[in-house]
């Protein structure tokens, strides 16, 4: 059982390292996303950094959505996925390991940049630190329901707006305390809860998520 | 009585059950809607504090009521038709979706009529208000995913499953913006600072909101006749109905 | 009609007349669209079907 779990998550990550566009363009949207709000608000630091963790949450969010239309569609294209339907292994195990692979290739390259883009939005430290902390938590929850969503929309025309539509609503909860754990430390209050209600959303997505996503495959393959 | 359900589940011999049902259900709409509208505006008093505006409410309240009542049921059906594999249950859920969405609609925009002349504008991010606008989203979501899906036995299970993703997510989503909304307190506005309710605005709301379920049920058993239509189209029994309309 | 004064105080709506009306009014706007809509598109559905029956 282990062994088909490392497989997939080796030939996801060497996939994506050959491909090393992935990474790039999730990271450069991030960082586009991130440097278009002071050009249309304004450079007060004051300001920038009120709305930092709104900004950055949303930027990582949307970044994180870009890529999921892959997360299936090349496995769908080269008969990969019928295997894994087919494989003895379940279904939701083995798409774990494909959702890990997206969020080392797409949500933890946003967790490493976003204190350099905090810094550009003039977050104290211990903000900082909040934030890295509060994108760790929850950008795994955003790959979990991605993940969802792209399994709904697999081969369906125009699928990443729709994807888009599907998912952002589901990661407003992440967003509310992702943000909201960044702007209690600005305050001086503490984040506790708002990193332990992440926590929680993640653990709560890494149990029903997969299953929803696998069920969504067959649904999609078959 | 022994009700033999499953003769029922095809389309062929719901869909004459479904057209005598309707009648009913148009009539019990009309009575309760004007039940309800001459309690709200010829018995229900003129509020205190907000005057006439307030009989917004008799509107308002039900649709945003109709909304949340329509996804649950939505996703009802999507779970039968997902446990069952039965098709009729997942064309109901699909025939109650458009009803929701507009229910919700006229719930974001009769409260943004309310809310402008009571508290001087035309928005407000209230916990109440955002959850209607992110219901909203949910629907567009399901009637988007559904009309996007060419199979159609693809787009029907497709959809079941977003819709039961989605109910398990909406007290969460609920709860994540009562939170949201009492932290940024800002203002004291708030869509939950209702007239001091008297009976009589109670009892008008409620004729209201029955007015509105027995409307969406007619609504629903029209869509879904329509659905079936469309789906059964080569199907011998609909050319026969067809060679008898016009 | 036990509170009105006249028909004119009713529609006026102590001044937030455009408020209510507009509300109600967008209401059964909405609701009788819906229903004129199935009816068209129930319409469309038998004579498609019609025309598959003949062609």
């Amino acid at each position: 059982m282990n062994d088909a779990w490392v497989t997939v998550l080796r030939r996801d990550l060497l996939l994506a390292l050959r491909r090393r566009s992935d990474v790039a363009t999730t990271l450069f949207f991030f960082l586009i996303v991130s440097s278009l709000f002071p050009l249309g608000i304004g450079p007060e630091p004051a300001v920038l950094s009120s709305i930092a963790p709104g900004v950055l949450w949303v930027a990582a969010l949307l970044a994180g959505m870009l890529s999921l239309t892959r997360l299936f569609a090349t496995d769908f294209a080269d008969g990969t996925l019928e295997q894994m339907l087919l494989a003895p292994q379940p279904l939701a195990l083995l798409v774990t390991a494909k959702i890990l692979a997206h969020w080392i290739v797409c949500g933890l390259p946003v967790v490493l940049l976003a204190p350099i883009i905090g810094l550009q939005y003039a977050l104290p430290n211990d903000a900082l630190v909040v934030l890295v902390l509060a994108l760790l938590l929850g950008t795994p929850a955003l790959s979990l329901i991605g993940a969802i969503g792209a399994a709904l929309t697999l081969g369906v025309r125009g699928s990443g707006l729709l994807i888009a539509l599907l998912v952002l609503p589901l990661y407003i909860p992440v967003l509310i305390f992702g943000a909201g754990a960044v702007a209690a430390s600005q305050h001086g209050m503490g984040a506790q809860a708002h990193l332990s209600l992440l926590a929680a959303f993640s653990l709560l997505s890494l149990v029903l998520a997969p299953m929803a996503t696998a069920a969504a495959l067959r649904i999609s393959v078959e | 009585m022994n009700i033999n359900w499953f003769k029922y589940s095809s389309p062929q011999t719901f869909y004459p059950l479904a057209g005598k049902m309707i009648p009913w259900f148009a009539w019990l709409t009309a009575a309760f809607a004007v039940a309800g509208l001459y309690i709200g505006f010829a018995i229900a008093p003129t509020d205190f504090q907000q005057g006439e505006a307030y009989r917004i409410i008799f509107v308002h309240v039900p649709a945003a009521w109709m909304s949340m009542v329509i996804y649950i049921v939505m996703a009802g059906w999507a779970a039968l038709g997902l446990a069952w594999n039965a098709r009729l249950s997942a064309m109901m859920a699909q025939a109650l979706a458009p009803t929701g969405a507009i229910f919700t609609f006229i719930a974001l925009v009769t409260g943004s009529l309310w809310g402008k002349p009571m508290w001087g504008t035309w928005w407000v991010w209230d916990a109440r208000l955002t959850s209607e606008l992110i219901l909203l989203f949910l629907y567009l979501g399901f009637i988007a995913l559904q009309s996007s899906i060419d199979d159609v036995r693809r787009a029907d299970r497709a959809g079941a499953l977003l819709a039961l993703v989605g109910v398990v997510n909406v007290p969460i989503i609920y709860f994540s913006v009562k939170w949201w909304n009492t932290l940024h307190q800002g203002s004291t506005i708030s869509m939950g600072a209702a007239p001091k309710m008297v009976t009589t605005m109670l009892i008008g709301m409620l004729l209201m909101a029955l007015a509105f379920w027995m409307y969406t049920i007619a609504v629903a058993l029209m869509r879904v006749r329509c659905i079936m239509l469309e789906r059964e189209r080569t199907a011998e029994w609909v050319k026969q109905l067809s060679n008898f309309q016009e | 009609m036990m509170q009105w004064a006249s028909w004119a105080a009713f529609f006026n709506m102590g001044g937030y007349a455009f408020y209510v009306w507009f509300s109600f009014g967008l209401t059964a706007f909405c609701l009788i669209w819906e229903v004129l809509a199935l009816r068209k598109r129930s319409a469309q559905a038998l004579r498609l079907s019609r025309l598959l029956a003949q062609g």
